[in-house]
C-alpha cells in the first residue's frame, strides 16, 4: 500500500516536470506540444477511491496550468476525463473491469490502445474547446485535437511501453 | 430530509467533480475577460526557480550565438556612438533621463498557444512592475503582466488579449497591433486610415501614444494588406523581425514620467 503512494508520487513528480520542461518547449511544426502527463490517470490504479482520484486530476491540471501560464484550462481537461474514467473504462474492457482480478497488464493491447486514444480525444476536445472558446473556430479546434492528439498518443504509447509494469 | 442525504451521497464523486469544475471554469472565463489570472502564473516561487535551474543548463547549448547577437548589438551601437558629433559638454545628468531600462534573461517562452506568456528572470527586486515593456535588440516583445519577487510574467505580442499602439514609420498614422493566433512570425496592424499610402516591405515602430514604449521602437515590416470589413480601415499583415522562438536577453523599459501620465488620465476621465 505505501510503496503504491511512493510510486504514484513519484510519477506525478516526473511527469509534471517531463511536461513542463521537455514536452511544452518541443514545438513541433510550430504548434504540437504533446501532453504525456495523461498518462498518470491511464496508469493510476483502478479500485482506489473515486473521489480522490478526482481530486487527484485537479490538483495535476493545477500543476501544470501554474507552470504553462494556461489559466485553469489543463484543469479543467484533466478534471474531466478522471471523472469520466470508469465510463471510459466500462465502455472499452466490458463489464469484467469491475471484478477483484481486473488488472489493465491483463488487458490485450488493442483495448489499452483503445482506453488511452479515448482518454486523450476527450481531454484534448475539452482543452482546446476551452483554450479557443469559439465555435467559430470549430476547424481550428478540429484540426488542433487530432495532430496534437495524435503526437500526444504516439508519445504516450511509447513511454507506456518504456515503463510498463509488466515485469514480474 | 432522508432523500436529500442519500441524494447527495449518491452523487457525491458528480457533485465534487462539478465543483472542481466551477472552479476551474471561473478561473479561465475570467481571464478570458480580463487579465492573466493572479494565481495561474509562472512568476511564482516554485515555477520561477524550477524555469530557472533548467534554463541555467540549457543555455550553454547557445552561449556562442548569443555572444554573437550582442556583439553585433554593440557594434551598432558603438557605430552610433563614433559618428555622433561630440558636444562641448558631455551631459550625464541623470534626471533629464525619461527611461530606465533593466535587462533580463527569458528563462520560458511559448508561442504555440493563444494566449502567450514569457516569463523573465526579474521581479520586484529589480523594480519590475506591471505595465512596462519588454524589448529586445531585435524589436518590441511584450508588455509585463504578473511579477513575484525574483520572476515576472510577460504579455507576449503573440496574445490574443495584446493591444500596442503602434504606426508606420516616419508618419503619424497610428494603429493598434494585434495578433489573430494564425502563425508565431506575423502580427495584425489595424485601424489605420485607407488613404494612407502603404508599400509591403515598410518599417512599422510602436507609437507615442502610450506610455509603456517609447517611440519608434521596431516592431516589423509589412507584409501585405488589405482593407477590413468596414472598407475604410486598413488590417496589415507585419513580418516581426523579433524571431518569437528564440529569446534570451530582453530590456525591460520603465518610463520613469508613468504614474505621473497615468494620474493625469485618470483625472481628466473622471473630471468629464
Amino acid at each position: 500500500m505505501n510503496s503504491s503512494y511512493f510510486i504514484n508520487i513519484i510519477r506525478f513528480t516526473l511527469l509534471v516536470l517531463v511536461q513542463v520542461l521537455i514536452f511544452n518547449r518541443l514545438n513541433f511544426f510550430g504548434f504540437i506540444n504533446p501532453m504525456v502527463y495523461i498518462l498518470f490517470l491511464y496508469w493510476y490504479p483502478i479500485k482506489k477511491n473515486r473521489a480522490s482520484f478526482i481530486g487527484l486530476g485537479f490538483l495535476l491540471g493545477l500543476s501544470i496550468d501554474f507552470f504553462s501560464d494556461t489559466m485553469a484550462i489543463h484543469t479543467a481537461a484533466t478534471l474531466t476525463i478522471a471523472y469520466v474514467r470508469p465510463t471510459i473504462m466500462r465502455f472499452v474492457f466490458g463489464i469484467n473491469y469491475e471484478f477483484q482480478s481486473f488488472k489493465l497488464r491483463n488487458t490485450t493491447k488493442a483495448q489499452q490502445f483503445t482506453f488511452l486514444a479515448l482518454l486523450i480525444v476527450v481531454h484534448h476536445l475539452v482543452y482546446f474547446s476551452l483554450e479557443i472558446f469559439s465555435f467559430a473556430n470549430l476547424l481550428l479546434i478540429i484540426k488542433k485535437v487530432l495532430s496534437i492528439g495524435l503526437a500526444s498518443l504516439i508519445l504516450c504509447l511509447l513511454f507506456g511501453s518504456l515503463f510498463s509494469t509488466n515485469k514480474e | 430530509m432522508q432523500q436529500i442525504i442519500n441524494f447527495i451521497i449518491r452523487y457525491k464523486n458528480f457533485l465534487f467533480y462539478i465543483f472542481l469544475l466551477t472552479i476551474s471554469l471561473a478561473f479561465t472565463i475570467q481571464s478570458h475577460s480580463y487579465h492573466q489570472s493572479r494565481f495561474f502564473n509562472s512568476s511564482n516561487w516554485i515555477t520561477g526557480n524550477i524555469y530557472g535551474f533548467s534554463q541555467s543548463i540549457t543555455t550553454y547549448f547557445d552561449l556562442d550565438g548569443e555572444n554573437e547577437k550582442l556583439l553585433l548589438e554593440n557594434q551598432r551601437l558603438l557605430d552610433l556612438l563614433i559618428n555622433k558629433t561630440p558636444s562641448n559638454t558631455v551631459n550625464i545628468d541623470t534626471t533629464d533621463f525619461r527611461y530606465t531600462i533593466v535587462s533580463g534573461q527569458v528563462i520560458r517562452n511559448s508561442y504555440a498557444n493563444q494566449r502567450n506568456y514569457i516569463t523573465i528572470n526579474k521581479g520586484q527586486k529589480d523594480g519590475i512592475e506591471q505595465d512596462m515593456g519588454v524589448i529586445t535588440d531585435m524589436g518590441i516583445l511584450g508588455i509585463i503582466e504578473n511579477t513575484s519577487n525574483k520572476f515576472a510574467t510577460v504579455q507576449s505580442i503573440l496574445n490574443v488579449n495584446s493591444n500596442i499602439n503602434a504606426k508606420i514609420k516616419n508618419t503619424n498614422h497610428f494603429g493598434s497591433l494585434t495578433w489573430d493566433t494564425k502563425t508565431y512570425n506575423v502580427v495584425q496592424l489595424i485601424d489605420i486610415p485607407k488613404l494612407v499610402p502603404l508599400t509591403v516591405g515598410d518599417t512599422i515602430v510602436t507609437g507615442a501614444m502610450s506610455s509603456i514604449f517609447p517611440e519608434n521602437i521596431l516592431i516589423g515590416t509589412i507584409k501585405n494588406f488589405d482593407l477590413d470589413n468596414s472598407k475604410s480601415f486598413y488590417r496589415i499583415d507585419v513580418n516581426l523581425f523579433n524571431d518569437m522562438t528564440n529569446l534570451k536577453s530582453v530590456y525591460i523599459i520603465n518610463t520613469i514620467n508613468r504614474r505621473e501620465i497615468l494620474e493625469l488620465e485618470s483625472a481628466t476621465t473622471t473630471n468629464e
